[in-house]
């Protein structure tokens, strides 16, 4: 079963390579994986998305807790919880897909943040099925590029990770 | 800010450090990197430092002085090849928990990433082995650092700590202060069990009626064997201790039923696949202890686990009751509840005691699963460790390399008390004995120190003999010398064939002009009725100021029983009388 995982971290250096480091020697799946600092200078939050066995994810969870320079871990999947994902889409755009393209957009609610004479860049935040859902509307000729930023995850209502 | 004392440099400041931190030893060997540290080492008398002649052997007799005494262990090697000599040591370390901080040399900051002569990213090397890594990137945090790194090590369940010194930082100057303690909101290991899980566990083990103590080395690291001890006593279980748990609990007790696990005896396998109450005290269900884990799970029982580190409970093994702490204090918290609140369940239970269960052991017993043909002619390497055993009383230090040998010392080598026993259990690093038995010398310079060893892994740090020349260190090897590497040899045997690729060891030293070329005393035993006095000689008075090299040519064929040949379960041993 799919699992997001919520951490934070001391933001040092080599912090992000234990993480990364613990996944594949203990050959855990890691699907993605996105780290950035908070508000709090010191600290950085990951948010891991990751798949597994019940047992599995209890594992991980004790890895990394493990870590010394993790601070706090919770998997957002035992309560309820926010997820979305940044995606930016390169599509074409010259004649009838013009419109078209402008449409599906529109209707996952999207933004083109770039315009050019044959293409457009579409901004789009979801869950991450709904960008997978997004690029298979697309017709796969018309993608030119696509970038993705991995799930960002937050707990709904008081569940708060802080040290 | 007060006043405070001139600034000093870097290099002083680490060895100042090691003074605040007690340390009596520091093993190494200098280069480039870490001149500046040597400098300040030849300054100074509080610690002595101990030359090797390979960095893996720093290492080891580091790791060997903690496992002999149960303080941190420290060794200091010098950037690049010092460095990636030390990782066998230092994994070799990490497997069994052992404490201990390894000082590596790195080149200048300023040229880090630059491939620079002799640099390699240590921390990178390190992080899959080591419990945390540092590199020092500011003098100012050299001291937070260090203490930190003695912290980290010791507590929870302890590991090795890199500490990594660009040379540039030994020679900067900053003013010293040492933190008197160490706040980490990243890292708090947990003391204590939890109460209400600790009583369950105690009502299930009251009402178990074949109950079983599995105690590994989380019971010698965690200074546990006594109150072990006194609790299984009290309790009246049988109790195994698996390789690296030997020692903490007396194996001459009658209570004691040997090691288990691919080598362990038949009733220790035989109690642990059939009890209904398993008590699994600082150990970690291996693959070699627990064998095939689907057969182990044929049968039902209720899994008690007690072990500092939270990840080591369920991961190979579902477990009933989960008891994070350090285990010598729940096993003491268990004690007082025994005389306490669970005082009248026990003396309720003594009128039905585990007689049926005890009837059973003492069957399995019976089997005699350690007997072994005894000869006139040629000299069975099991019969040279319990002479040894008879010689030394049974109060020596064993160390060990790994192999046949190092089973047949666990098995035949009672050992009574805990930090007698030291082998590389979960890495399984061929060579460690050597370094090992001088780093238990060290630690013990009155105690007889024995490195039960066979001519394969001597030859992995044979370089060492020069190391216990110079500071005079008078331990007795008994190398068991069949002319194979052993254990690589019994597999070929019974799982490929006969074909013996590559384990045959041709083309081997005269050990007794090898020993004597170091300057020590070596003996060759090539019959079985030398071995009692050429061991009885080896650690008279006469010798014992020497280092002595006995290397006894032992049966080719002899085979380590009893068996679980790998993927099978623990019922499903090969004896001796098998074959």
């Amino acid at each position: 079963m799919k699992h997001i995982i919520s951490l934070l971290m001391e933001n040092e250096a080599g912090a992000l390579s234990r993480v990364a480091g613990l996944f594949s020697a203990r050959a855990y799946n890691i699907e993605s994986l996105t780290v950035a600092p908070t508000e709090d200078a010191t600290l950085s939050r990951m948010t891991i998305v990751t798949s597994g066995s019940d047992d599995v994810i209890e594992q991980i969870i004790k890895q990394l807790n493990k870590l010394v320079d993790v601070v706090k871990v919770l998997d957002l999947n035992d309560g309820r919880y926010i997820e979305r994902e940044l995606m930016l889409v390169k599509v074409k755009a010259t004649g009838a897909l013009r419109d078209e393209m402008k449409r599906l957009c529109d209707i996952f609610r999207g933004r083109i943040i770039d315009v050019a004479d044959s293409s457009y860049t579409i901004e789009l935040t979801g869950t991450g099925s709904k960008l997978d859902a997004f690029l298979e509307t697309l017709d796969k000729t018309a993608i030119l590029e696509t970038v993705r930023t991995g799930a960002s995850g937050i707990g709904r209502g008081d569940r708060i990770l802080k040290v | 800010m007060e006043d405070r004392t001139p600034p000093i440099t870097g290099a002083e400041i680490l060895i100042r450090c090691l003074h605040e931190e007690n340390v009596k030893f520091v093993f190494g060997y200098p280069g480039g990197a870490v001149l500046n540290i040597y400098d300040e080492i030849f300054k100074q008398d509080k610690f002595k430092h101990v030359l090797v002649r390979h960095e893996q052997a720093a290492v080891h007799a580091a790791d060997a002085f903690s496992r002999a005494t149960g303080t941190v262990g420290v060794a200091l090697v010098t950037s690049g090849p010092g460095a990636t000599n030390a990782v066998t040591g230092i994994a070799t370390a990490y497997m069994d928990s052992i404490p201990m901080v390894i000082i590596s040399g790195q080149v200048p900051s300023p040229v880090i990433g630059m491939d620079a002569f002799q640099e390699v990213d240590m921390v990178g090397i390190t992080r899959p082995c080591v419990k945390h890594n540092f590199l020092v990137k500011d003098i100012k945090e050299l001291a937070a650092t260090m203490k930190k790194a003695f912290y980290i090590a010791a507590t929870g369940r302890p590991g090795p700590v890199v500490v990594d010194v660009p040379k540039d930082i030994t020679a900067q100057l900053a003013h010293f202060d040492y933190p008197k303690s160490v706040e980490l909101r990243s890292y708090s290991p947990v003391v204590k069990g939890h109460s209400g899980q600790i009583k369950k566990a105690l009502k299930l083990m009251l009402e178990a009626k074949r109950p079983m103590m599995y105690t590994g080395g989380g019971i010698v690291l965690g200074d546990a064997a006594e109150a072990l001890t006194k609790l299984s006593r009290t309790l009246g279980f049988p109790v195994t201790n698996t390789l690296m748990g030997l020692g903490g609990y007396p194996a001459t007790d009658k209570q004691f039923v040997g090691m288990l696990g691919m080598h362990g005896t038949y009733e220790a396998n035989m109690s642990m696949q059939d009890c209904d109450v398993l008590v699994a005290v600082g150990a970690r269900f291996d693959d070699r202890v627990i064998g095939n884990p689907g057969h182990f799970f044929s049968k039902d029982r209720t899994i008690i686990h007690i072990d500092v580190d939270p990840s080591s409970i369920s991961k190979r093994v579902k477990v009933d009751v989960p008891i994070v702490g350090h285990v010598q204090s729940v096993l003491t918290e268990m004690i007082e509840l025994l005389d306490g609140e669970f005082k009248s369940t026990l003396q309720a239970r003594q009128d039905a005691p585990l007689q049926a269960w005890w009837k059973q052991i003492d069957e399995w017993r019976g089997r005699k699963c350690l007997n072994y043909a005894k000869s006139d002619l040629v000299i069975k390497p099991q019969s040279v460790v319990e002479k040894l055993w008879e010689v030394t009383k049974g109060d020596a230090f064993i160390t060990s390399d790994v192999g046949q040998h190092q089973m047949w010392a666990a098995q035949y080598y009672k050992f009574d008390k805990p930090r007698r026993w030291i082998n590389s259990g979960g890495l399984g690093t061929m060579g460690v004995g050597l370094p090992y038995a001088m780093g238990a010398q060290l630690a013990h310079p009155d105690a007889q120190v024995a490195c039960i060893t066979g001519e394969a892994s001597i030859q992995m740090c044979i370089q060492e003999l020069s190391t216990c020349k110079q500071f005079h260190l008078p331990v007795k090897v008994v190398n068991l010398n069949n002319r194979y590497m052993g254990m690589v040899r019994q597999w070929q045997e019974f799982f490929y064939g006969n074909r013996y690729s590559e384990s045959y060891m041709d083309a081997l030293p005269d050990f007794v002009k090898l020993a004597e070329a170091y300057g020590h005393v070596g003996f060759k035993i090539e019959k079985p009725s030398d071995v009692e006095a050429v061991l009885k000689e080896a650690f008279s008075p006469a010798l014992k100021e020497r280092m002595v090299f006995m290397d006894f040519l032992t049966d080719q064929s002899e085979n380590v029983f009893p068996m679980v040949p790998n993927g099978k379960g623990l019922s499903e041993m090969i004896l001796a009388e098998d074959l």
